[in-house]
């Protein structure tokens, strides 16, 4: 539905699995990832991947995509391990790697960035108790959401204007006016909030 | 005067503050748009997105600063590909760069809270260096031990693969000074804030009470 965000829609029993429910595998899957120790286990582990990706209906040319920016750093890895500790060692830190970047891009791609804001406001009631307001927290994610095409907007403003006077690429002419805009924005962002009460004390629901 | 942050022992975030917060995330991810350059053998592109990181402390101080770029990261995790290169979603927090990521948010806090120390008007060599300890000092032991960590190498294999980044930092160290010296310049009383804010909000308090 945001056509900003990663999500891939679908079916899927993943897709329709709850957001949190997602999030408590990836902790989990981080966890058990520290207790791999042996390459068999390590592909083990892809092949469970690989499947999910598959239940999941996410093509072979996503998952790869996933992991691509990583290629470099995986193989100078890959080399450095493979001098100091072996191959056996090398296989397993580059896999769990790929392991864990590829279940956690799993969750992004089935699962609606809505879903995991609520997610996330609902892990923040508890700490209500420390003074965190979850109910400001959804308002300030949603207010994120809606402001990067709102900067991105005025950095195309600020752009053409800079064009039109016959500035350079001047990061200082362009970044300036930017920023200035962007905080009398926000200036009147702000005013809006409060005139739509978002200052009120919010009723507890616990 | 949210039941909620009542007990809070810092003082909250006005709305003003939210909305400053918001669009300065929207400013950070913004500057990853401009085109990046990856170094073949590197993980992370070299981009102006950690310019954002410094201006959000320079120019907003420490907890607001540091507020954007926590709401920052919380819309790459909860799927914007707004990272520099268009990356997003929780991989990015799965991967070698997670130490980066984190200290993003510390960074700018850094940055900020020794931007404020100098006093309400900005001045530019103390800018630079606020800017080189929070963007460059915090923000690279912190990435470089989430390299270490996350590939299983020497802090000091970390230090040589992360080289490349540190001439390009120097430099953005320098603009995100200049830069912040011009908003101020245009845009005055953000960095006497902290103190008039809390006052203001002690003030609203006592009438509400």
């Amino acid at each position: 539905m945001t056509p900003l965000g990663l999500f891939l829609p679908g079916t899927s029993p993943l897709h329709r699995a709850p957001a949190g429910l997602k999030l408590l595998g990836l902790v989990a899957a981080g966890v058990v990832s520290v207790l791999l120790d042996e390459p068999w286990q390590v592909l083990v582990a892809l092949g469970v991947v690989t499947v999910l990706y598959g239940v999941a209906g996410i093509s072979l040319r996503v998952a790869v995509a996933q992991v691509r920016p990583l290629l470099w750093i995986a193989l100078g890895t890959a080399v450095f391990h493979v001098l100091v500790n072996g191959p056996a060692r090398a296989f397993v830190v580059v896999g769990v790697l790929a392991v864990l970047v590829l279940l956690a891009a799993l969750v992004t791609l089935s699962t609606r960035t809505t879903d995991l804001v609520d997610a996330i406001v609902a892990v923040c009631r508890p700490l209500r108790r420390v003074g965190v307001d979850p109910d400001r927290v959804g308002l300030l994610l949603a207010l994120g959401i809606r402001c990067v095409p709102v900067v991105v907007g005025l950095a195309q403003e600020v752009r053409d204007a800079q064009r039109a006077r016959g500035l350079g690429a001047s990061p200082r002419a362009f970044v300036v006016p930017l920023i200035v805009r962007s905080l009398r924005h926000a200036d009147a962002l702000g005013e809006a909030l409060v005139a739509r009460g978002a200052e009120d004390p919010v009723p507890d629901e616990g | 005067m949210t039941r909620a942050s009542a007990p809070s022992p810092s003082p909250r975030f006005t709305s003003r503050d939210l909305a400053l917060v918001a669009m300065f995330a929207g400013v950070v991810a913004a500057l990853g748009l401009v085109p990046a350059f990856t170094p073949p053998g590197f993980s992370v592109p070299i981009t102006a997105q950690s310019l954002g990181v410094m201006l959000a402390g320079a120019i907003l101080g420490a907890r607001r600063g540091g507020l954007a770029l926590v709401l920052f990261l919380a819309l790459v995790a909860v799927g914007l590909p707004l990272l520099a290169g268009g990356r997003g979603g929780l991989g990015v927090f799965a991967g070698p760069s997670v130490g980066f990521l984190i200290g993003y948010p510390v960074a700018a806090y850094v940055v900020g809270w020794l931007t404020e120390r100098a006093g309400p008007t900005y001045k530019l060599h103390w800018g630079i260096v606020a800017n080189f300890v929070g963007g460059v000092v915090v923000l690279y032991l912190l990435g470089i031990a989430g390299m270490a960590v996350v590939l299983g190498i020497t802090p000091w294999a970390a230090t040589v693969a992360s080289w490349i980044y540190l001439p390009g930092d120097l430099v953005k160290v320098v603009v995100a000074a200049v830069v912040a010296r011009g908003v101020h310049a245009a845009y005055p009383g953000l960095l006497g804030e902290g103190r008039a804010a809390r006052e203001s909000a002690e003030a609203s308090e006592q009438q509400a009470v």
